[in-house]
């Protein structure tokens, strides 16, 4: 075999691309620029901390199905655990958000960086809200007997029925988070290949 | 490509100084494990229990005979609907796009049939319920029109005692004994039952008994007591004293304000603002002028501070 023929191999090629932009060095760094020294930083890991215990709790939710937590001390605690992690989740995405709107965090070619942030932002509101009208109690009668209004008017009810508690179950639990995770790995890919933003350029006044 | 101070920066070749990312992501979600779990002990979460039709009919005999009757009549929500259930209306627009109805009625809902008719069908049959479904079943459309006409006319005076609904007319035909069958029924819960299992025995779709549910008063009156309504920025409210999703804080802001608050078309309209304001903020980093905006409020003076003062700028 010639070292042409593995070059234009895809599995070749997609390994050295990948080595190109993200070596080892920038997948796991052990250093960062000194301007990187502001608590605003601390929202997005705080994301991705609560995002991973929206999924654990909301893993062991699933391992015992939908109505468990209505009849059981421990369910309750952790439908506890799982709506806190949310309000956390969301509070940190959104200061997060803001916090590198005003950072002008999409310069320097990072424009796909805030695109699938803010994506995973709008993917995060629906997930959350299927969570709401999977939740077989008065809260979910209630916010999915409303919210069929507004979702209908758009005719994407004839394919997005709130209404129906399975098809909502399986949005929240299956697809919106597959989606959500997919896109919050590639947004911290993103971020760790094209490294945190630097402050705007000004000019330093003579003395 | 662009010089613009908004998209270009040159790449940093400054100082760097020790960053443990490990150990970062240990402790962060240690903290938000900690604080997590700390929320939850103290705050728990809330869990008002499930309407069921039964609890409805118990509670408000009259609010669901009426109800059964507007579904009868074709006043009720779901009946005058429009897509995707029915074809009565032709639901909200946006200038000249009806999207619903172009989509049409793609979750077909007969009210008269899936909520009084087929589940009266289902009951254990008593002599005086097969005569009324008899006699409905076989009567020209024309007919029952002017049967549930005749039990409409009076239906201010119903009354309900001793399980009963009564109203005070012998022009309405078998309409009486059907919306009478029909409270029996759903105040002995095998209504919930009828409503969900009109596909089959396995069922996850709540669609019919919640449409049902909406069409009456009862649920909007618990709703309004739960500061729950539309008008109480309900979308984004949950029971209890809990945050909710505080994130549609915008998305409800827009059902409080004219024109939308007393607007027809007020889901759509709303809808369509949010798809607009989501696409502009997708699209920041190429929309000149709202990409200056943080270089022009300077709020990054704050982040940076350190940065500035140690470069004297």
């Amino acid at each position: 075999m010639s070292s042409t023929e593995i070059d234009r191999q895809w599995t070749t090629r997609l390994r050295r691309r990948a080595a190109r932009r993200l070596p080892p060095e920038k997948m796991l760094p052990d250093t960062q620029p000194a301007y990187v020294a502001s608590w605003i930083y601390v929202f997005g890991v705080t994301t991705l901390s609560a995002l991973a215990v929206v999924i654990l709790s909301g893993f062991i939710l699933a391992l015992k199905g939908p109505q468990w937590w209505h009849v059981s001390g421990i369910g309750h605690f952790v439908n506890s655990l799982h709506l806190w992690s949310v309000e956390i989740f969301f509070f940190a995405m959104v200061i997060h958000l803001w916090g590198k709107f005003f950072m002008a965090a999409w310069r320097g070619g990072r424009s796909l960086t805030w695109v699938t942030g803010v994506v995973t932002f709008l993917t995060s509101i629906a997930t959350a809200f299927t969570g709401y009208v999977s939740q077989t109690n008065f809260d979910s009668q209630w916010i999915s007997t409303q919210a069929k209004d507004g979702i209908n008017s758009t005719g994407a009810g004839s394919f997005f029925n709130v209404l129906n508690f399975g098809q909502m179950l399986m949005w929240h639990i299956v697809l919106l988070p597959l989606v959500a995770v997919i896109l919050t790995g590639l947004h911290v890919l993103m971020v760790r290949a094209k490294g945190v933003v630097p402050p705007f350029e000004e000019k330093v006044e003579a003395r | 490509m662009s010089e613009s101070p908004d998209v270009k920066v040159a790449p940093w070749t400054g100082p760097q100084r020790p960053y443990d990312i490990i150990k970062e992501g240990t402790i962060a979600f240690i903290v938000v494990a900690i604080l997590t779990i700390g929320l939850a002990l103290v705050f728990s979460s809330p869990d008002d229990p499930q309407v069921t039709v039964q609890q409805w009919s118990t509670k408000a005999p009259i609010d669901f005979a009426q109800t059964a009757l507007s579904e009868l009549n074709g006043t009720s929500g779901t009946a005058q609907y429009g897509a995707p259930y029915n074809t009565a209306s032709a639901g909200q627009q946006l200038g000249p796009f009806t999207l619903a109805k172009w989509l049409g009625a793609t979750i077909p809902v007969n009210t008269v049939r899936d909520f009084v008719v087929d589940p009266l069908t289902d009951q254990p049959a008593t002599p005086a319920l097969s005569k009324a479904l008899a006699q409905w079943k076989g009567a020209s459309s024309a007919q029952r029109t002017t049967w549930v006409d005749a039990y409409t006319k009076v239906s201010g005076k119903m009354t309900f005692a001793n399980g009963t609904v009564s109203v005070p007319t012998s022009a309405a035909g078998p309409v009486p004994v059907m919306i009478n069958t029909l409270e029996q029924m759903a105040r002995s819960g095998a209504l919930d039952q009828a409503l969900v299992t009109q596909n089959g025995f396995y069922t996850s779709n709540f669609t019919l008994p919640l449409l049902f549910l909406a069409d009456g008063s009862y649920l909007g009156d618990l709703a309004q007591q739960r500061h729950l309504l539309g008008t109480q920025w309900g979308m984004m409210n949950e029971t209890g004293n809990y945050p909710g999703q505080a994130w549609l804080w915008l998305y409800t802001f827009w059902y409080q304000v004219p024109p939308f608050s007393t607007s027809a078309n007020a889901d759509i309209q709303v809808w369509g603002i949010m798809m607009l304001l989501s696409l502009v903020l997708l699209l920041v980093p190429f929309i000149p002028g709202l990409r200056s905006i943080p270089r022009w409020t300077r709020v990054y003076r704050l982040i940076w501070r350190d940065h500035y003062r140690s470069q004297g700028a």
